[in-house]
């Protein structure tokens, strides 16, 4: 056990660990202090300046998300300083790219224009300037708006220290700063493998999942945790839904065990499937080997089972009926399958493709 | 997994995913974990990046992770068993071995000792082409780490040799005592999300849920009371098996739930002959499937998404999957289905939801008796979890192996069933991509994935492509002793000289008409990674 520290953030005395940021220790203690760059599970960078705190004697406002505490210090995170600090850094932002709520896919859950609203601020006192980048909206699953870009950086590190997957860094300098593959590749023509877990973690409006566009808004939705139904990794995905059509997936949010809010590209992107045209939605029943598939009731299809598995059973035994359970299917209907089997069928000819 | 419980008892992931993370060595084998297992991939990557993890890989093919490897053994198809005993060789003949662990929690070490004497790296390397030198270097790097976690997938097993393969994986492994401690053990990623449970729950011929065997009469006898029924204790068939059962007309009607053998399958051109001689064949799927065109009767089910119910993942975690949305048209979850069959044929299942049916499967089931849906709620628990305060086990084998003592095996390598030749020069072998999932019923319905990998693709060395003169994007026709298909070429260094690769996702280029369906005689696993192929431009 490392030794306490004692700090005051606000006025409140509070005992910490000497390793955490004064970020941590206030989000422990129920003060919130506001930012965008900062993303759990990945390296503190102090890039967007909107975590400024007051630590008293200290020469100018602090980052809280890289500032370790120190015994004694004295913090204040709702100074008219700081507030000042965090309107000028959210104004510039706005006022540097294309920040149009109206037709924004972010709209309602957009960590920007969250701290636009919270700071009061009516309108950036400066000229909305558009950096005029070309939307990538050549691929399927991810639109990438650079003009939205905040340069929080959080893409980058997502994909470098969360997926390691590094494809995404930064490129160009200054006001020409641009996020994304190496040689100004699209997504689509770089080596991504559409993890999306860029997508998961911009804050504004820029890197967005394409299917979900004008599917429904983020206070339409309803979200429905699960398990994935792809590898044996078992990863923990929300599913959202609008009157019941499958808009998107992202990753489970409480970043629990498996997958830590991670998800692959079959995970984010493979779900299509569920409500594909081509789902069978009919018992179909081939009377004589030579007919075809024709749609009947489920009671006209047990019936039809039954008897020739009776019938079978009676002639051959219940050694010539064979199953197959799934791997795909849940532990409930695998156990009752082996049952089925087993007691209603008398065999223990069931196996599933485990093997293959 | 017949590997595994021989020698430890337990045919299951050893330890957890989350530790993979936080150990000192990963060896890899068999497993493009990067492709087949991208979440855990991650992981993997992030110890090797942030925490100073050393990565051993082993694999013909140069996967992603080679990237992240310390060392990389390129081993020759089929010769991972001399791959393994070379190691350990090597970490006997230099004293690496852990000899107190060998001692206290191990049996048949000498035997071990003496099987692998004649697996010298220099004869390792005559076997596997993999250099002497670096053998040893992989020897070292796991045997001094206090923790390492071997990680393995179907690259291992499905060869004739596979059980063999995964006793090596577990020989090593206790060899440095690795097994029972956080951070280490032997570790199958299993392929699909609910295989685990599917085993768990006795969807094999062998075995009651919770690998209890059929041919035990205790076993037998208990079942009898609790599902009031005469039960078989003959073990069954395989799926293989199977299938060559209903050829000779041994097997007459087969009931497939939620699977897709006409793809999956070895040798499809004998199953799909096999299937059409059954008096029934009866398909449950939620996609019309190369398998279901077959049948005689269809059934429409719910897709994962459409019921509620539990998948037991890799990690022996079992969680909770949850409706999200109505199934189309008339479709019923699966269990719902069974249950009307089994009430039509006089033995009445009465249940009102997958609830009902888990809380069943908690009473018959000792490694899932203290698991209930109230406490998955939120996070999954990982069995064994025998009582309702159990918090579930983390990693297996802690103080005392599931059998008692450790059992090493020593085996021998043997040459894959079917060798190269002057007609059949090349080796096949198969796999996944990231893209694609299994027999692309579902990937290849979304978008998206569909549009990253729209086809398939054989990945052909340069200087296979130079020798049979194929260019790039060519298509080009693959030749077995059972089958040919078409693909467009892919030019790679990722095959190794004398191997292509291609995916089983397609059903237009049914790769598995050309694969072998020799069986490991132990684990009944066909011989997917390797059999003998021509190339030549189509």
């Amino acid at each position: 056990m490392e030794t306490k520290v004692n700090v005051t953030i606000d006025g409140n005395e509070i005992s910490a660990n000497p390793s955490q940021t004064i970020l941590q220790v206030a989000t422990n203690n129920g003060i919130f202090i506001p930012t965008l760059c900062h993303y759990q599970n990945t390296t503190n960078v102090g890039a967007c300046r909107v975590c400024l705190v007051e630590v008293e004697n200290a020469r100018s406002l602090v980052a809280s998300c890289c500032m370790p505490i120190n015994p004694g210090m004295v913090v204040r995170t709702d100074t008219k300083a700081v507030r000042d600090a965090q309107k000028m850094v959210i104004e510039l932002l706005w006022s540097s790219g294309d920040h149009n709520c109206l037709t924004c896919e972010q709209n309602g859950q957009c960590e920007l224009q969250n701290l636009v609203y919270w700071l009061k601020i009516e309108k950036p006192r400066f000229e909305i300037e558009t950096p005029g980048f070309a939307i990538e909206d050549n691929n399927t699953m991810i639109s990438r708006d650079l003009n939205k870009c905040i340069l929080c950086g959080r893409c980058v590190r997502a994909c470098n220290e969360i997926q390691v997957n590094e494809v995404l860094d930064f490129a160009n300098r200054g006001s020409h700063s641009k996020v994304g593959p190496a040689f100004d590749d699209d997504y689509i023509h770089s080596n991504c493998v559409f993890c999306g877990e860029c997508m998961q973690v911009c804050p504004t409006g820029a890197i967005t999942c394409k299917m979900a566009k004008f599917a429904g808004r983020p206070w339409e939705l309803t979200k429905t945790r699960t398990t994935c139904a792809y590898c044996g990794v078992g990863c923990q995905m929300d599913i959202f839904t609008n009157n019941g059509k499958i808009v998107k997936v992202s990753g489970n949010r409480e970043y629990g065990t498996p997958n830590e809010g991670s998800l692959c590209v079959k995970g984010r992107f493979g779900m299509d499937f569920i409500q594909h045209p081509d789902r069978l939605t009919k018992p179909l029943i081939r009377r004589n080997k030579k007919d075809d598939l024709k749609e009947v009731s489920w009671d006209e299809a047990y019936s039809f089972i039954a008897d020739k598995l009776s019938a079978i059973k009676k002639i051959n035994g219940a050694d010539s009926i064979a199953g197959l359970s799934s791997a795909r299917c849940t532990n409930e209907e695998n156990y009752l399958f082996q049952k089925f089997m087993r007691a209603t069928i008398g065999t223990n000819n069931v196996d599933h493709c485990a093997r293959l | 997994m017949a590997g595994l419980a021989a020698a430890f008892g337990s045919g299951a992931m050893t330890n957890s995913i989350a530790e993979l993370e936080f150990t000192d060595v990963i060896l890899a084998t068999g497993t493009n974990t990067t492709e087949n297992h991208p979440v855990i991939a991650t992981k993997i990557k992030r110890a090797v990046r942030q925490h100073g993890t050393k990565l051993v890989v082993i694999d013909p093919r140069e996967i992603d992770l080679v990237k992240y490897a310390d060392i990389w053994l390129r081993q020759k198809p089929g010769t991972d068993v001399a791959v393994f005993n070379g190691l350990i060789n090597v970490i006997i003949a230099e004293g690496l071995y852990d000899k107190k662990y060998v001692a206290e929690r191990t049996e048949g070490f000498d035997s071990l000792k003496a099987a692998v004497a004649k697996y010298t790296p220099e004869y390792v390397e005559k076997i596997s082409t993999v250099p002497a030198e670096d053998l040893k270097k992989a020897a070292r790097i796991y045997a001094k780490a206090n923790r390492a976690s071997i990680i393995y997938a179907m690259g291992l097993t499905q060869h004739i040799s596979g059980t063999d393969n995964v006793k090596s994986t577990a020989n090593l492994s206790m060899l440095c005592g690795n097994v029972g401690i956080e951070g280490g053990g032997v570790n199958p990623l299993r392929g699909q999300n609910n295989v685990q449970g599917a085993c768990d729950m006795g969807g094999l011929p062998n075995v009651f849920p919770a690998y209890q065997q059929v041919a035990n009469e205790d076993a037998r006898k208990k079942f009898e009371t609790l599902w009031n029924a005469t039960l078989s204790g003959k073990p069954g068939l395989t799926i293989i098996e199977m299938m060559n059962a209903a050829g000779r007309g041994d097997i007459k009607a087969i009931y497939i739930m939620g699977e897709n053998p006409l793809l999956s399958d070895p040798d499809l051109h004998h199953v799909k002959e096999e299937l059409q001689k059954l008096d029934l064949l009866v398909v449950q799927d939620i996609f019309l499937t190369e398998t279901a065109v077959l049948a005689d009767v269809v059934l429409p089910s719910a897709s994962f998404a459409e019921k509620d119910g539990t998948f037991s993942n890799t990690e022996r975690r079992v969680q909770r999957i949850r409706k999200v949305v109505n199934a189309p048209g008339e479709a019923k979850p699966d269990w719902e289905i069974i249950a009307g069959i089994s009430t039509k044929m006089g033995y009445p299942m009465n249940y009102s939801s997958a609830k009902e049916i888990f809380e069943e499967i908690s009473k018959v089931t000792p490694s899932y008796a203290g698991i209930s849906y109230d406490r998955i709620e939120k996070e999954g628990i990982q069995w064994p979890c025998p009582t309702a305060e159990h918090n579930g086990t983390k990693f297996l084998h802690k103080d005392k192996f599931t059998r008692g003592l450790g059992l090493f095996h020593a085996v021998e390598y043997i040459p894959p069933a079917e060798v190269t030749d002057k007609e059949y020069p090349l080796i096949l072998s198969t796999g996944r991509v990231i893209y694609h999932y299994h027999t692309g019923t579902m990937t290849r319905r979304a978008q998206g994935p569909s549009e990253r990998c729209p086809e398939s693709l054989i990945e052909i060395n340069p200087a296979d492509a130079a020798k049979f003169v194929i260019i790039d994007g060519q298509m080009v026709k693959v030749t077995s002793r059972r089958g040919v298909v078409e693909a467009k070429a892919c030019i790679t260094e990722k095959s190794p000289q004398g191997t292509i690769f291609m995916n089983f996702h397609f059903a237009e280029t049914a790769v598995n008409l050309l694969t072998n369906s020799a069986l490991d005689p132990i684990g009944k696993i066909p011989e997917y990674k390797v059999c003998a192929v021509k190339l030549e431009a189509a």
